[in-house]
């Protein structure tokens, strides 16, 4: 007896309770920002690809959707000569985010893939790059990494002594 | 055997070691740097500590380095002790307060054994908040990349590129934290044997260039072990593959041959399986099919457009082409089937089979077949034994013949100055000082060397470590080395009018060779002198009639040139003469370009008078260009096969990756003619198996090759060995901008190997083993797991098999000294001289190696 009623109060509460679903796509649902949709490469500050193609989000996807060619400009910079997910197989779990040194690959809010032919789910590098940052403003990984890069010197990073002057014995 | 105790267990060791070697051999994952199996110890990095007690009442005990430490009985260290961890964690920290920050774009990223013994120690949180150390790079040529920032000072490049390699334009400059390892400028280094730096540098410092060209992590890369096809050593490597092409050659550890390193032409002449001029279709000439039946018009190839006189060769499909070859075959008036010293035994057999062992010839020129004839004959003969590389580093006097092994056979030279040293162990030895202690040894042997006297026509880059050299002419170079062979037995023909000082340098050379317990004798064929070949069996065989345990070492041109010649037929020259006879109309060419073998204008009389002429090829040679009918065949990467080393050692090759199109093996192209042709034998070529195993029958001194590899229906626990390492990444991308829908993986009937990442995880008998990974050694020194013990033979031992072995009793018989050539002297000689970098055929495809070739010699 008192488990009836106390299934009718509970039914009544609910029914009056603000709905949570709602009318998409007429209505926008909110995503949180930390939203694991969509995938893109970002740039740096300077409008620089941030992928150096180091390989580590291919090797951190369980699904192996992720394929690339490393490659290097005249400056020494690395980038990917082709960068390929395919998004038939990635299941958004994230890793290749979590793997990336340089904030390249970026998961973003958006999950509005839906496609009609499979094929058309394969996004080669020109539909994965954007133009900025993405969620994280301001890394640049080429000035920590030591090297002499694209207009970098060596010595010139934040945490970079000036070159070794090899014939002084100074301590 | 002794007993240590290592965490109070008791371990059984070999005596003679030092501890870090024991425990490596032991399994315990034990981190280091500056010590090598080749390059013993030295105590650099001190990054091997672990306890010593005194004894089982000793708790408080002391650090010791492991490799600078003998193993002694009853001896009692411990590798998990607390001090002794966190030591080796400090070790790191150090060695990290400069490391920079650069993983993900740095080459050795993924192989790299500074990243390996970081995981190991546990250092996994950078606390010092100081800037980093920089260095400048340098260009070191096509072949290695410079990046001075992630050196750790190990010392082991300089100790490699200088001690054990002999190189002179590496060094160490500066002082304390500021010690910089390179060149005193920029500049092409200039040893043969650079490569070996990419593996011997435990950091991202010295790295693959032509890697970079076309850049794959190591789990990314699908391998099959391989075999060099750059000289007649048949040195061990192992290929990588990537997206269809293949992206580096490393080294394959074995034992008996190559050990831990290659040459730089066998490393970087990779590329020509890369290159453009690569025949990608089968091809027709227009004058056979007019019609634009069954044309694949949509593709260009390396030969279509150049001019030949009676049009371009255009691409067909398969069948069609198949139904000329067998159409040609069936009519022809008679055929002459050319082999070569550069493709298989399998693909040289079948091809035997296919035109009638009556119509096979070697498609060697006449003095080359000969000379290769008469080593085989000299081989199997005896009394002398042939070494492998490993009883070159072994041998204690020495004498070449006529050979610049630098540009001849590089690995030999490097084996050599290995060699030389034993008098410097020797030394050591006395004082009781052990081989792994490097420094010790040098000191106590202070340089000395083992003798070896050099003959050659022009000064070789091994003069340096030579005790005597002599240039002279071919001719004469033999007559010295028939009086040698007469100084050490004077039943040995003798050499009339010799001058006095060469009779007292064939007096010298005997009483050192006579002296020896291991001497070694080195000829070969590279000036073509049969003579050379017979004085350098004197001399063998007077030692043994001496009762020494001689070696006799020929050096032959090309990767199968053994192999070819011991399935025999006749020579090119012969050919020549068949055809002008008019016995013949057609010629089947397997992986041969003539031009490079006789005169262009007895070549092009030859390819003139024949009908049809029909090439089997992977890559667009002259003579392939003048052909009816192109069939595209696979290069070692694309292809299983085997090839015989100069030593007679029969080695396998397995194919890397699924080539493009209709590219397969020689062998497998004519198992498809035979096929197309109806003809009953086919079926014997059918498989990697059933042709070896029809070769076992043919000829019965091939037999073991059928022995050297597991069988093709080889599984371990079921499973096939995988090509892919287990992390090989991006399988349902990768052909998805072709297809979104995965197909299957290619099946591989040939072979046990699979091309795929699912099979085995556990070692594969040697033959098999694509790379070197273990849990924890992600780099090449995860191969010690792979070891019986460090430094020593692979678990599963049994990489080739020798086809030639000598009769050990047999009684010498002795070459005579040709009489006429005694008293003759020329004025000038014209002689050939080799180049690592230029001589051979296919390494020159390869861009990096002609970038080399091109660079001015010191
Ligand atoms: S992990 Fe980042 S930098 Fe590396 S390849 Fe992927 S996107 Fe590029
Ligand atoms: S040497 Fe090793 S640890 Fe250093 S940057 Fe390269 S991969 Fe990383
Ligand atoms: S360059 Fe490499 S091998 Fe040489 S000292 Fe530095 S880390 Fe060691
Ligand atoms: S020595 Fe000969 S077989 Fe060995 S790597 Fe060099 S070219 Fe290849
Ligand atoms: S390996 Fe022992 S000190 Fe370097």
């Amino acid at each position: 007896m008192f488990s009836l009623l106390n299934t009718i109060w509970t039914v009544l509460k609910t029914t009056f309770r603000k709905r949570a679903t709602i009318q998409y796509p007429e209505e926008r649902p909110h995503i949180p920002p930390r939203w694991r949709g969509r995938i893109i490469l970002s740039r740096d500050a300077h409008g620089q690809e941030r992928c150096v193609a180091c390989n580590l989000c291919a090797a951190a996807c369980p699904v192996d959707c992720i394929s690339l060619q490393a490659a290097e400009d005249r400056q020494g910079r690395r980038y990917p000569s082709f960068f390929r997910i395919n998004f038939s197989r990635c299941i958004f779990c994230g890793y290749c985010e979590e793997a990336c040194p340089t904030y390249a690959i970026q998961l973003t809010t958006d999950f509005e893939m839906g496609e009609y032919v499979r094929q058309n789910m394969v996004y080669e590098k020109e539909d994965l790059l954007i133009s900025g940052p993405g969620k994280y403003p301001g890394y640049d990984f080429y000035q920590e990494a030591g090297l002499a890069v694209g207009g970098k010197d060596k010595g010139t990073g934040p945490n970079e002594e000036p070159p070794v002057d090899v014939k002084s014995l100074m301590p | 055997m002794i007993t240590i105790y290592i965490d109070n267990k008791p371990y059984q060791v070999k005596p003679g070691q030092n501890l870090l070697q024991a425990c490596l051999s032991l399994g315990f994952d034990l981190p280091y740097f500056c010590w090598h199996p080749a390059l013993h110890a030295v105590g650099a990095c001190r990054q091997c500590a672990v306890k010593q007690f005194k004894d089982e009442r000793d708790t408080r005990g002391r650090i010791v380095m492991s490799c600078m430490t003998p193993v002694a009985e009853g001896m009692r260290i411990s590798v998990d002790d607390a001090e002794a961890k966190a030591f080796r964690k400090g070790v790191i920290e150090w060695l990290m307060l400069n490391h920079p920050h650069d993983c993900p774009v740095c080459d050795e990223g993924g192989e790299c054994h500074l990243q390996d013994m970081t995981v190991m120690t546990g250092h996994n949180e950078r606390r010092t908040r100081f800037k980093k150390r920089t260095h400048r790079n340098q260009y070191l040529g096509p072949f290695i990349n410079h990046e001075m920032n992630r050196c750790i000072q190990c010392y082991r490049c300089v100790r490699y590129y200088r001690d054990y390699a002999g190189g002179r334009d590496l060094n160490v400059f500066s002082a304390h934290d500021h010690v910089y390892f390179g060149r005193h400028e920029d500049g092409v280094l200039d040893s043969e044997f650079s490569g070996n730096l990419v593996e011997i540098c435990p950091t991202g410092v010295f790295t693959d260039k032509t890697l970079k060209q076309h850049y794959a992590r190591k789990w990314d890369l699908q391998t099959a072990p391989s075999i060099c096809v750059h000289c007649g050593l048949g040195c061990n490597t192992i290929a990588g593959e990537r997206y269809g092409t293949l992206r580096r050659i490393m080294n394959r550890y074995h034992h008996d041959v190559n050990g831990y390193f290659l040459c730089d032409r066998g490393r970087f002449g990779y590329e020509f399986v890369n290159s453009g001029k690569r025949i990608k279709q089968p091809m027709l000439s227009p004058s056979l099919s007019p019609s634009p039946q069954g044309r694949d018009a949509s593709t260009s190839s390396p030969l279509a457009g150049e001019d030949r006189g009676e049009g371009d060769l255009q691409p067909f499909d398969k069948e069609s082409v198949l139904g000329h070859v067998t159409g040609i075959l069936s009519n022809s008036k008679g055929i002459i089937g050319i082999g070569s010293p550069r493709a298989s035994l399998e693909s040289n057999f079948a091809l035997r089979s296919l035109v009638g062992p009556g119509n096979f010839y070697s498609g060697m020129s006449e003095p080359d077949h000969r000379l290769i004839s008469l080593i085989i004959d000299i081989h199997q003969k005896g009394p002398a034994r042939s070494p492998s590389l490993r009883d070159v580093r072994m041998a204690d006097a020495i004498v070449v013949l006529g050979e610049d092994l630098t540009n001849t056979a590089p690995l030999l030279a490097l084996s050599l100055r290995q060699a030389v040293r034993g008098r410097e162990f020797e030394a050591a030895a006395k004082l009781n000082i052990p081989e792994w202690h490097d420094a010790g040894v040098r000191n106590a042997g202070r340089g000395a060397r083992n003798p070896l006297f050099i003959a050659t026509p022009a000064q070789t880059r091994l003069d340096d470590i030579a005790i005597k050299t002599c240039h002279a002419a071919p001719d004469d170079i033999a007559r010295l080395g028939f009086a040698i062979a007469h100084e050490l037995d004077p039943s040995a023909p003798a050499v009339r009018g010799l001058t006095e000082g060469t009779s007292s340098l064939a007096k010298e050379i005997a009483h050192s060779l006579k002296d020896a317990k291991r001497p070694l004798v080195i000829a070969g064929t590279s000036l073509f002198n049969e003579q050379i070949v017979q004085a350098a069996a004197n001399i063998a065989a007077a030692l043994c009639a001496g009762s020494t345990d001689a070696a006799l070492c020929y050096t032959v041109p090309e990767c199968n040139s053994m192999g070819l010649g011991i399935i025999g037929g006749r020579n090119l020259d012969e050919a020549f003469t068949v055809m002008d006879d008019g016995l013949a109309d057609t010629v089947v060419i397997l992986e041969n370009d003539l031009y490079r073998r006789a005169d262009a204008g007895k070549i092009n009389a030859f390819l003139d008078r024949a009908k049809h002429v029909i090439v089997l090829d992977h890559i667009s040679t002259r003579t392939a260009l003048r052909a009816d009918i192109v069939l595209p065949a696979g290069t070692f990467a694309e292809s299983n096969g085997t090839l015989v080393n100069n030593e007679g050692r029969a080695q396998r090759f397995y194919q890397a990756f699924v080539p493009q199109g209709d590219i397969q093996g020689g062998w497998k192209w004519i198992h498809a003619i035979m096929v197309a042709a109806g003809r009953t034998t086919a079926d014997a070529m059918q498989s990697l198996d059933s042709v070896t195993a029809t070769m076992a029958d043919a000829f019965p001194v091939l037999a073991p090759v059928k022995d050297i590899a597991p069988p093709a229906d080889f599984r371990i626990k079921g499973s096939k060995v995988p090509r892919q390492p287990h992390r090989y990444s991006g399988r349902t991308s990768m052909h998805a901008d072709v297809s979104v829908n995965e197909g299957k993986p290619r099946e591989d009937a040939d072979s046990p190997l699979a091309f795929s990442m699912e099979g085995s995880e556990e070692q594969p008998p040697a033959p098999l083993i694509a790379r070197y990974w273990s849990p924890g050694w992600s780099s090449v020194q995860a191969l010690n797991k792979y070891q019986q013990e460090v430094g020593g033979e692979l678990r599963d031992n049994g990489s080739g098999k020798r086809l030639v072995q000598p009769d050990q009793h047999g009684k010498p018989a002795y070459f005579t000294a040709d009489p006429a050539k005694a008293s003759h002297a020329m004025d000038a000689a014209i002689v050939p001289a080799y180049q690592i970098f230029g001589s051979d055929e296919l390494s020159n495809y390869s861009p990096a190696i002609e970038e080399r070739a091109k660079a001015k010699k010191p």
